[in-house]
């Protein structure tokens, strides 16, 4: 079974967003989602200061069996990206909800956040599966 | 056992004879300072050695000559040889692709003729044998839509819509004509969501790319619904002929409402592929996308046959190779329609399908899931082994992997990417009952594996010149030249 953890959102297309203490939010895909690509071999990431629209086509994540998009959760801009993805694709399979964070970002409304599924939620989406 | 590289059995100072040019090379002109002035790092090895080595490579092939090769999407049917004898007559082969038109009139009627066959399956108005491969002629079919709406002044349509079962291919061509793509989902039996699609249109809709039958093996039922939707947003629509084969004489995509289609000649008409060509990815166009297809194109008057370029269709988009496509190939797909003729090609589809729905059927009866049991299958069908995966953890590569011990090529897997484990299974017409009967023991025998030991089929294959290879490293360190030890 996928690991959902607590204190998290998350979205139905398989990304999870976690409200740092600044305000900012890290964006990364779930455990389901590097579970059911398997292996990643390639990760491109938003670059910095781009704004992004929600649903917006923004990542790519790539393994020996597919290519797909990551899609900004809710609107905003980006502020880091996760460098070490490119040298080690890898860290995203093995921590999805840690080391393997895609990028942070400003959003345009914080009530946006507020909106998403809780992990009860999500756990609900991926059971409908 | 492996087979040393060319470069490994390097001797310094070795050399074949038959492709030393010797002393006295001409440069033709090429300036001193542009010259390299290391030399070339090349195998040095014996004219036998060469032959010896590229020999035992040839026979390591797994090909449709040699096995049973039922790779979803790619009609791995037979070449017949007929096509082959033909297609490399002296008068062919000798022709020079500059020789003026008065000495190719044997040639460019057979052009000619292809084209008015292809116009006759497909329901087209017009056809160009141009494009070099499918790849090509889907960059041909969407040019054409774009430079349609250019035509009429309607520049801001430049948006493609593509049902997320879609080819890759599809969203990556739109994408390189500088259009955006926006994906159309599909409901839980394999159809286009119609009313999502009705939701998408608008001005800004360039056209809408579909196969049908689609990469989930099934016909798409509402094709006049979704070709009325489309045209009333003033949308074209393009017709991918990757899956031309189930429908050949059957039903035509310019009675379905298509404006363009490519056709992959190298599968539906059975010219020798994989490997990566050479293709043939002929366009046919409805009235409207006459003036703008891809140049030349063969054209006749009274007896004679003549290229048409520039000035017979100024609005073309153009050409795509330096001449009129790969001719060979083009023969060779002309023979094969000439061989069969109007009825042998109904019966391709025919006896396509029927392969395909017989093999659904066996292996449902012996217990596979397929994607999509409510539906008749086209050409294609897809199996899911979602459930061995959680139950026995034998994966989609592992069956295929295995498959090949027992002598079947692998089908297509992990596509389409919304079944999850999927098998893609595309037995072709050319197949006999035996065949088909022989790879539905090889996939019982290989679950019961599973059932027994599934690490049986995790160190598979056993019996190919390689073990399994790790995929995952490949990709992620990319080692693709030569390098010997320093």
């Amino acid at each position: 079974m996928s690991q959902v953890p607590a204190g998290l959102k998350y979205v139905k297309t398989h990304e999870w967003l976690k409200r740092e203490a600044d305000g900012s939010i890290t964006v990364g895909i779930t455990d389901y989602a590097q579970a059911s690509l398997g292996d990643l071999v390639f990760v491109d990431v938003p670059a910095v200061g781009r704004k992004l629209a929600k649903d917006e086509a923004c990542s790519v994540v790539e393994s020996v069996k597919a290519a797909s998009d990551v899609y900004a959760p809710i609107a905003g801009e980006v502020l880091a990206v996760n460098g070490k993805l490119a040298d080690a694709p890898e860290v995203l399979n093995s921590d999805p909800y840690g080391e393997g964070w895609l990028w942070k970002m400003k959003p345009s409304n914080a009530a946006d956040f507020d909106a998403l599924l809780d992990a009860a939620g999500y756990e609900d989406f991926l059971k409908s599966l | 056992m492996t087979e040393a590289l060319i470069f490994e059995v390097s001797q310094p100072g070795r050399c074949a004879v038959a492709q030393n040019p010797g002393a006295g090379v001409d440069h033709g002109g090429i300036p001193e300072a542009l010259r390299r002035r290391d030399v070339p790092r090349l195998p040095e090895v014996s004219e036998l050695q060469a032959v010896r080595h590229f020999t035992r490579l040839s026979q390591r092939n797994f090909s449709i000559d040699t096995h049973f090769y039922p790779l979803g999407s790619c009609t791995m049917k037979y070449n017949p040889r007929a096509c082959n004898t033909l297609a490399m007559l002296p008068e062919f082969l000798g022709r020079h692709p500059l020789a003026p038109e008065s000495h190719s009139q044997g040639f460019l009627a057979c052009m000619f003729d292809l084209q008015e066959i292809l116009k006759e399956v497909t329901g087209m108005a017009g056809v160009s044998l141009t494009p070099m491969a499918g790849a090509q002629g889907e960059f041909a079919g969407v040019a054409m839509i774009r430079a349609y709406h250019r035509a009429r002044g309607d520049a801001a349509r430049t948006e493609i819509l593509v049902p997320d079962a879609a080819h890759g291919t599809n969203p990556a061509t739109a994408a390189m004509l500088g259009c955006t793509v926006r994906e159309i989902p599909t409901d839980a039996n394999g159809d286009v969501d119609v009313e999502a699609l009705r939701a998408a249109v608008g001005p800004q809709t360039a056209g809408i790319m579909l196969t049908n039958p689609s990469t989930f093996g099934v016909f798409e039922r509402r094709i006049h619904e979704i070709a009325g939707i489309v045209h009333e947003a003033g949308g074209l629509l393009y017709y991918d002929g990757a899956n031309l084969n189930a429908i050949l004489g059957k039903v035509r995509p310019g009675d379905m409402g298509f404006d363009v289609i490519h056709m992959n000649l190298h599968k539906t008409f059975s010219t020798p592929h994989g490997g990566g060509g050479p293709g043939a990815g002929a366009v046919g166009v409805s009235e409207r996308l006459l003036p703008f297809m891809p140049i030349p194109v063969v054209g006749r008057q009274g007896e004679r046959y003549r290229w048409l370029d520039e000035k017979d269709l100024p609005q073309s988009i153009g050409r795509l190779s330096a001449w009129m496509g790969n001719a060979g190939v083009l023969l060779r797909a002309y023979v094969y329609a000439r061989m069969l003729g109007r009825e042998g090609l109904l019966r391709v589809a025919e006896f396509a399908t029927l392969n395909a729905n017989y093999l659904a059927a066996r292996l449902k009866e012996a217990g596979f899931e397929l994607a999509f049991p409510a539906r008749r299958a086209s050409h294609e069908f897809i199996v899911t082994l979602k459930k061995q995966k959680q139950e026995l953890d034998m994966t989609a590569t592992d069956v295929a992997k295995r498959l090949l011990d027992y002598g079947f090529h692998a089908p297509t897997i992990y596509f389409p990417l919304l079944v999850p484990e999927c098998l893609l299974i595309e037995p072709t017409e050319t197949e006999d009952r035996q065949t088909l009967d022989s790879f539905v023991a090889a996939l019982v025998a290989i679950w019961d594996e599973a059932k027994q030991d599934v690490s049986k089929l995790k160190g598979a294959p056993y019996t190919m010149p390689v073990r399994r290879l790790d995929d995952v490293r490949a990709a992620r360190h990319l080692d693709l030249r030569y390098q010997p030890a320093a």
